[in-house]
């Protein structure tokens, strides 16, 4: 596969900090990538350095076959961003804002007017375009700013938190749009918070962790890596303390979940023997099982506990 | 080439968008109207002084009010509306912004300079050269209007009063010494010494040898003189907010 992006051991620094620390990764074309991690992992500052608002101290950085660092100018004429604070021009309609971007990427009139009615359209603003954007609720701005970073039709999109703080609605237009874009072959560089968003749009997700990469994988095999992370909810006719369970070896941990038991372990079919004979030993009767494989907030937050999981 | 041309039409949409948002905000406007009107009113009303001599001063003075009332604020409100950000992620060099913002300061400048010339028409004072007065309104309009960009540099501020405050800081000083009270010939060494820091005594000496047929400088000088002011300006507003950049993006 081409690739969209190409990163190699990117470094940011500001002072003494060190945001981003010698990261690599490719994303292909076509590809949706999902960038997690948590407050201050570093997401922002690589998308800011992949977008060429700042530049690199190390490394390389390539978008759309430029590099970011020499074509800056060729770099975001094939790209399009969705920052993660809103700020489409609120003293301008969503028409003069698209027509303002239109023009700064240098898209004709003609195509332009095109291309920002068709977008108005499907992103359900064309009743609204010549209202001020400062008139907008938060969820129009969004899509707005979505309208926006499309208008000169990228290759690469590159989104920043895009479903933040949106209502569910809102929230899943967008997911859709994403995936609409993605189904015509372009590139997706997705940072997000939202596990069950990256869950359902990325075909790969890199975990960023004190600015270097913890995991990259597609989220189903991230998921196949943390076995030791599946679990059993058990629920007993009677309360159960979880601390009976601490002791047997093939338990990893065991935690309260209400009023069940939460059993995180490698290895379910045993543990649910060992469950079947401590009821009966107890006299108690299991009332409900369930296994769940890890989840993706689980495996996340695994690799973030732990500051030495580094895989590069 | 291409790549420069394809900048500066760039810049031109950036100009056009300032237009339509900044040029009705209160601070423009007050800076840019309010004020020079008041204050070229208390500068002609009650001198017993002929028109024709206090033309110079009050075109200098109106030309710099005017030509520097935009400059200053666009950066910082665009910092603060996040809309900077926005603008970099553009396919934009980053001279094409700040030549953009300087465009924008001009054009503002140059429109309400029409004003003493249609006064000068209609009244039909006689000048030298009508067509060289047009010619240095013009880079009178973009040095300051450089100016007033390079203003709005440091402190990296997000508070647009912040910038409009700290630029009446130097404004003000700058017309003081720059011969419009006082023409700088009448003005002690030190005085003229002063003068010759600041570009706007070249355009007023300019206007003065227009008008009046005398001058404190070869009107030579005063053109250089005001290119000079002009190309430094802009190449230091460039390289100042450059500096300044990952600040007002942090």
């Amino acid at each position: 596969m081409e690739n969209a992006v190409k990163v190699q051991d990117l470094t940011k620094r500001y002072g003494d900090v060190t945001a981003v620390d010698h990261i690599s990764f490719d994303v292909g074309k076509g590809e949706v990538f999902g960038f997690l991690g948590p407050n201050g992992a570093g997401k922002t500052t690589t998308i800011r350095v992949l977008t060429c608002l700042v530049k690199p101290d190390e490394g390389h950085a390539f978008v759309a076959g430029f590099d970011v660092l020499k074509s800056p100018v060729k770099v975001k004429q094939h790209i399009g961003v969705v920052p993660e604070v809103a700020n489409a021009y609120i003293d301008l309609s969503a028409w003069e804002n698209l027509i303002l971007m239109g023009k700064l990427y240098g898209v004709r009139m003609s195509k332009l007017r095109e291309n920002v009615t068709f977008l108005l359209k499907e992103f359900g603003l064309y009743e609204v375009k010549d209202k001020l954007v400062r008139a907008f609720s938060k969820g129009m701005k969004q899509r707005l700013l979505l309208c926006m970073a499309l208008v000169n039709d990228p290759e690469v999109l590159f989104l920043d938190e895009p479903t933040s703080g949106l209502d569910v609605e809102s929230a899943r237009i967008l997911r859709e749009k994403i995936t609409q874009y993605n189904s015509n072959g372009k590139t997706v560089f997705l940072s997000t918070h939202n596990m069950e968003e990256a869950n359902q749009l990325c075909h790969r997700i890199a975990i960023i962790n004190h600015g270097r990469i913890a995991a990259i994988d597609a989220p189903e095999s991230l998921r196949a890596q943390s076995m030791e992370l599946q679990c059993i909810d058990v629920a007993f006719n009677k309360p159960v303390d979880p601390q009976e369970f601490s002791s047997i070896p093939a338990i990893t941990e065991a935690v309260p979940a209400g009023n069940k038991v939460r059993i995180y372990t490698a290895d379910p079919s045993a543990v649910i023997e060992i469950l079947a004979e401590f009821a009966k030993k107890e006299n108690l009767r299991i009332i409900g099982l369930n296994t769940m494989m890890p989840s993706l907030e689980d495996v996340f937050l695994k690799l973030v506990k732990s500051k030495d999981a580094v895989i590069e | 080439m291409n790549s420069f041309v394809e900048q500066f039409k760039r810049s031109l949409v950036v100009a056009e968008k300032n237009i339509k948002i900044y040029y009705s905000k209160g601070p423009v406007i007050v800076f840019g109207l309010v004020f020079p009107l008041f204050l070229a009113l208390a500068y002609v009303i009650g001198r017993n002084v002929p028109l024709k001599e206090i033309l110079p001063g009050l075109i200098g003075m109106t030309t710099f009010f005017t030509a520097t009332s935009v400059g200053p604020s666009i950066v910082p409100w665009e910092t603060r509306s996040k809309t900077l950000e926005r603008l970099l992620c553009c396919p934009v060099a980053f001279w094409t912004i700040i030549f953009g913002d300087m465009l924008s300061s001009f054009i503002f400048g140059l429109i309400i300079s029409v004003v003493p010339l249609v006064l000068i028409q209609t009244l039909g004072i006689e000048l030298l050269n009508f067509v060289l007065l047009i010619f240095g309104l013009v880079f009178a309009n973009i040095c300051f209007a450089a100016f007033s960009v390079l203003l709005s540099a440091y402190p990296p501020t997000d508070v647009p009063s912040t910038t409009m405050m700290l630029s009446s800081l130097v404004k003000f000083p700058l017309v003081f010494i720059s011969g419009v009270f006082i023409p700088v010939d009448q003005l002690p060494p030190w005085g003229t010494a002063i003068a010759s820091i600041s570009p706007l005594t070249y355009y007023i000496d300019m206007v003065r040898h227009l008008f009046l047929g005398k001058g404190f400088y070869p009107l030579t000088v005063d053109f250089l003189a005001v290119v000079a002011f002009m190309l430094a300006f802009t190449f230091a507003a460039i390289k100042l907010h450059e500096r300044t950049l990952a600040k007002r993006l942090s």
